[in-house]
């Protein structure tokens, strides 16, 4: 809590406005109410899941396995109704992490 | 210095190009019509050679604003009544995007039952959209405010657009002597605008974006903090104003208040006749004075405080109603006063252009020189 008074104006930094290519809406993930976890023994690395992701939250790592980013990552179930081997659970999210 | 003979809508044209204002998009609505017509008239003639867009509803008129002002360009519109209220969903998104667009309104009833006449329902309606709200009691002061309102508007400590009022009708249709000040000297009192964000394909930004949860309250302080910072600005502006060009501005006006018992709160044109009231009262030896805001956002709370610390009545006028509480002026006076012991009453008067004279004012004192308690009270 903070009296009003105490808040310091920032002048051009308190403007929502920023660099286009930086500009994202911040951390999605809270809004998961399932998170799918991949299970890598399973997995072909056909890439299907970072293919059909449609927010971008599946990366591929050095090995070639699909790796999710949880702060963007909503939930959807995309990812583990295209795997081709069922290797991606979905499973209820407690946001513990949060 | 020269006078011309002007209604309220050309003496915004006439501010219009002073400050050099390079787009208006617009769509006309009574009483605010002269406005668009002068602007018209001086495009085809080469007087003025903005960008002159008419657009199909005032929906897209603000839209086309907000824009223009984040593709950094100097935009002005105007509108009344039904079509403010129209505009009312984007002059959100003007302020929360920080683009000092200056837009004037011609206040007019709000429908239904319809009216074409004065009241300030639909300016007050834009209370919380965060921009800054000045009302005007004279023509003089339409051109003088849209001028003033670019220069605090466009201020780093301020960003944010200012709605400028003025009374359907009894401004913006009625001739009065305006003088036009100088063009070179209003170019060196407002210079070129300088954007704090320009949208330009070449290097991409983005305007308005995205912020969830703390991220957004975090914004919406910083939006407070600039109109709590715009009191100030006003104050320094309307002063630097006055040296320049002879006519001073405060936040608020007083008029003979300094050892007045009973004082009148007013906003917009009525001002004028009040003062009518006041001087003929003093001239019973009454001891009557009038305070005028002449902003309602942000609200000049520490001002009407230090103003009306030895009143013992105060009346204040509201041009305007909230059905289910009464006037809306009122509770804000009444709450800026917490803790002081005046009689503070409220009197709603001409809505919907309902004939104020100084007779009603006389009323008001008489009224309320024998009241002991606080009282709303309608002059129907």
């Amino acid at each position: 809590m903070i009296e009003e008074d105490k808040i310091k104006y920032k002048g051009k930094k308190g403007i929502p406005a920023m660099d286009a290519n930086e500009a994202k809406i911040g951390k999605t993930g809270t809004w998961r109410i399932f998170k799918p976890v991949i299970h890598e023994e399973k997995c072909i690395k056909c890439r299907r899941c970072w293919l059909f992701c449609p927010d971008n939250a599946i990366t591929i790592d050095k090995n070639g396995y699909p790796k999710i980013n949880y702060e963007i990552c909503k939930g959807c179930g995309i990812c583990s109704n295209v795997c081709p081997v069922k290797t991606i659970e979905m499973v209820r999210d407690l946001h513990e992490e949060d | 210095m020269k006078k011309t003979v002007m209604d309220g809508n050309m003496a915004a044209a006439h501010a219009v190009k002073l400050c050099d204002v390079k787009v208006v998009p617009n769509f006309p609505i009574t009483p605010q019509t002269e406005f668009i017509e002068t602007l018209a008239k001086w495009k085809v003639n080469g007087m003025w050679n903005g960008e002159f867009l008419d657009l199909e509803g005032e929906h897209s008129v603000m839209s086309a604003a907000v824009a223009s002002e984040a593709c950094g360009v100097r935009t002005f519109t105007a509108s009344s009544s039904q079509g403010t209220l129209y505009m009312h969903e984007i002059m959100y998104v003007a302020s929360g995007m920080r683009l000092p667009i200056v837009m004037l309104n011609a206040s007019r009833g709000l429908s239904a039952p319809i009216t074409l006449w004065t009241d300030h329902n639909d300016i007050l309606a834009m209370r919380d959209a965060g921009w800054l709200i000045f009302f005007t009691q004279n023509n003089q002061e339409v051109l003088d405010t849209i001028i003033q309102a670019y220069k605090i508007s466009e201020d780093e400590q301020v960003l944010l657009p200012s709605l400028i009022n003025m009374e359907g009708f009894i401004q913006s249709y009625t001739r009065e002597p305006v003088e036009i000040p100088d063009y070179k000297k209003v170019r060196r009192f407002l210079p070129k605008y300088k954007p704090h964000t320009v949208l330009d394909p070449k290097n991409p930004m983005c305007l308005g974006i995205g912020a969830m949860g703390k991220d957004y309250m975090e914004f919406r302080s910083q939006e407070h903090k600039a109109q709590l910072n715009a009191i100030k600005k006003i104050k320094e502006v309307g002063k630097e104003f006055g040296k320049i060009f002879g006519r001073k501005y405060n936040i608020i006006e007083k008029y003979r208040t300094d050892d007045a018992d009973f004082v009148f709160v007013t906003t917009g044109a009525m001002s004028t006749t009040v003062k009518e009231a006041v001087n003929y009262l003093r001239e019973k030896n009454k001891k009557v004075g009038l305070l005028r805001l002449r902003t309602y956002r942000p609200f000049p709370e520490k001002d009407i405080q230090k103003a009306l610390e030895n009143s013992k009545k105060i009346a204040v006028i509201d041009n305007n109603i909230a059905p289910g509480f009464g006037g809306i002026i009122y509770p804000e006076v009444r709450s800026a006063l917490y803790g002081n012991k005046a009689l503070i009453s409220d009197f709603i008067v001409g809505l919907g252009g309902t004939r104020t004279g100084l007779k009603t004012f006389l009323e008001i004192y008489q009224k309320m020189s024998k009241d002991k308690k606080s009282k709303k009270y309608w002059l129907l």
